[in-house]
């Protein structure tokens, strides 16, 4: 058994969420200077150029890289054989997002009045309990811009497959030029209408350039980035070459009557990262 | 894909000359409003009242970032344009010269443009550092409370836009 006091999970997202917000993943980075070198259309190259020039700028400055510093999603992996100390491991994450966002925007509100909480909290938070005696925390800043273009539908067992990839297509298409592509897409296949979302928000913490573990998903993934890419969006909707940097899917079994199938999309700058935390032995 | 300096003052005259797809580096003053800004801007308007006068003038479609010490403003790239949309045809009828966003509008928005004389710029989604760096000074205009919702006028040195639609019905998202 080891022991782990929630201040070091309050401060491993407040650092993540000062870090993320300013450095874009770096092989996001890298896939957006390849979109930049593949671009034949004249105006979404120019567009890229100022996309990676702003990339570029924020890390050097330390600015966050857009004004949309989002909402801050935390999936929390905790080891079985870790104890947990200290304020309640909600509190601690939201306090780091309190702490994490002083120079941030502070986007997020009540739906019903709109009144603004002022420090960004709370963050939407996923917690499980998995094997081992170590905490694993998946930290995503997302933006709404293209957090609005995302979609679920529950399909039936009839539909299969080939109706799943046609929606997942035409969910970037119907998207066009507002979740500032090239985007990234985040699948959620099966398990019941809550899961496929989550598991939709969980893939976008992948690397891209990475392989799915599963032969059969990573087959779909190529193909799927393959057709979104032949819809010709371009950077910013300007037409041209690149309109998604990856596709990353995950899947939960589902229900003999049903196909669940989430679609998150994510901007051209991915803002996420994984953090490893030890514990102390016991 | 011509590129164009254009400093204010400036109005449909000089809109007239832009086609869609030329790049346009914007020096002046421009006015800032989002989703908040103009539902209350609306509500004024309904029961006869203007906050401010936005004849002639521009407004972008933004929502900064806090600025840190020495900095007139945080991060400041545009937000998604039809979000927007209900309430553009409007204000170009009643006076507005154009728009400054990100992504497409509906088909109401480019008669609007066209019947106006007007044009949509669309900003660089995503590259809010860089637009900072193009932010000389800020002023609240109103709806303080609003918070990165407020209404606020920026000048602006070189803003890079794109003419997304232009004056004649033209668009850089269609064909």
């Amino acid at each position: 058994m080891k022991k782990l006091d929630t201040s070091k999970i309050r401060d491993a997202v407040r650092d993540a969420v000062l870090d993320i917000s300013v450095h874009v993943e770096s092989s996001c980075v890298e896939a957006m200077k390849r979109a930049e070198e593949n671009e034949t259309n004249p105006l979404a190259s120019y567009a890229l150029k100022l996309m990676n020039e702003n990339i570029a700028l924020a890390s050097k400055t330390s600015s966050p890289v857009c004004q949309d510093t989002g909402m801050c999603i935390v999936f929390a992996e905790i080891g079985q054989e870790v104890v947990l100390t200290g304020d309640l491991l909600d509190d601690a994450i939201n306090e780091g997002v309190r702490e994490g966002y002083v120079y941030l925007r502070k986007s997020v509100l009540d739906p019903v009045t709109r009144i603004n909480t002022k420090d960004n909290t709370p963050a939407v938070i996923h917690t499980s309990i998995v094997k081992g005696d170590k905490v694993k925390l998946g930290v995503i800043l997302k933006g709404f811009g293209s957090e609005n273009m995302s979609k679920l539908y529950m399909l039936n067992p009839a539909q299969g497959l080939d109706t799943a990839l046609e929606l997942i297509v035409d969910t970037v298409r119907k998207s066009g030029s507002n979740p500032c592509p090239p985007v990234i897409i985040g699948v959620g296949l099966g398990g019941t209408f809550e899961k496929s979302a989550i598991l939709s928000k969980h893939a976008l913490l992948r690397k891209i350039g990475s392989e799915n573990d599963d032969e059969e998903l990573d087959g779909l993934e190529k193909e799927l980035l393959k057709r979104i890419n032949a819809l010709g969006i371009g950077a910013q909707g300007f037409k041209g070459n690149t309109t998604c940097l990856a596709v990353f899917i995950e899947k939960y079994p589902t229900h003999i009557s049903s196909l669940p199938v989430a679609v998150n999309v994510c901007c051209h700058a991915a803002r996420t990262k994984e953090i490893i935390l030890e514990g102390e032995e016991i | 894909m011509n590129v164009i300096k254009l400093a204010m003052p400036f109005g449909k005259d000089e809109l007239s000359t832009l086609n869609a797809g030329d790049i346009v580096y914007i020096t002046g003053k421009i006015l800032v409003m989002r989703d908040a800004g103009h539902k209350r801007l609306f509500e004024y308007i309904k029961i006869g009242e203007m906050p401010f006068d936005y004849n002639g003038r521009i407004i972008y479609y933004m929502g900064p970032c806090p600025n840190r010490k020495g900095e007139v403003i945080g991060s400041c790239g545009p937000t998604t344009t039809t979000r927007m949309d209900k309430y553009t045809p409007y204000l170009l009828d009643t006076g507005l010269l154009a728009t400054i966003g990100k992504g497409d509008r509906n088909d109401e928005n480019y008669e609007a443009i066209v019947r106006n004389k007007s044009v949509y710029f669309a900003a660089i989604g995503g590259a809010g550092a860089l637009y900072k760096n193009t932010v000389k000074e800020v002023k609240t205009v109103c709806f303080d409370d609003l918070l990165a919702e407020a209404t606020r006028e920026l000048t602006v040195e070189d803003f890079p836009v794109v003419v997304a639609i232009d004056s004649k019905g033209n668009s850089v998202y269609r064909n």
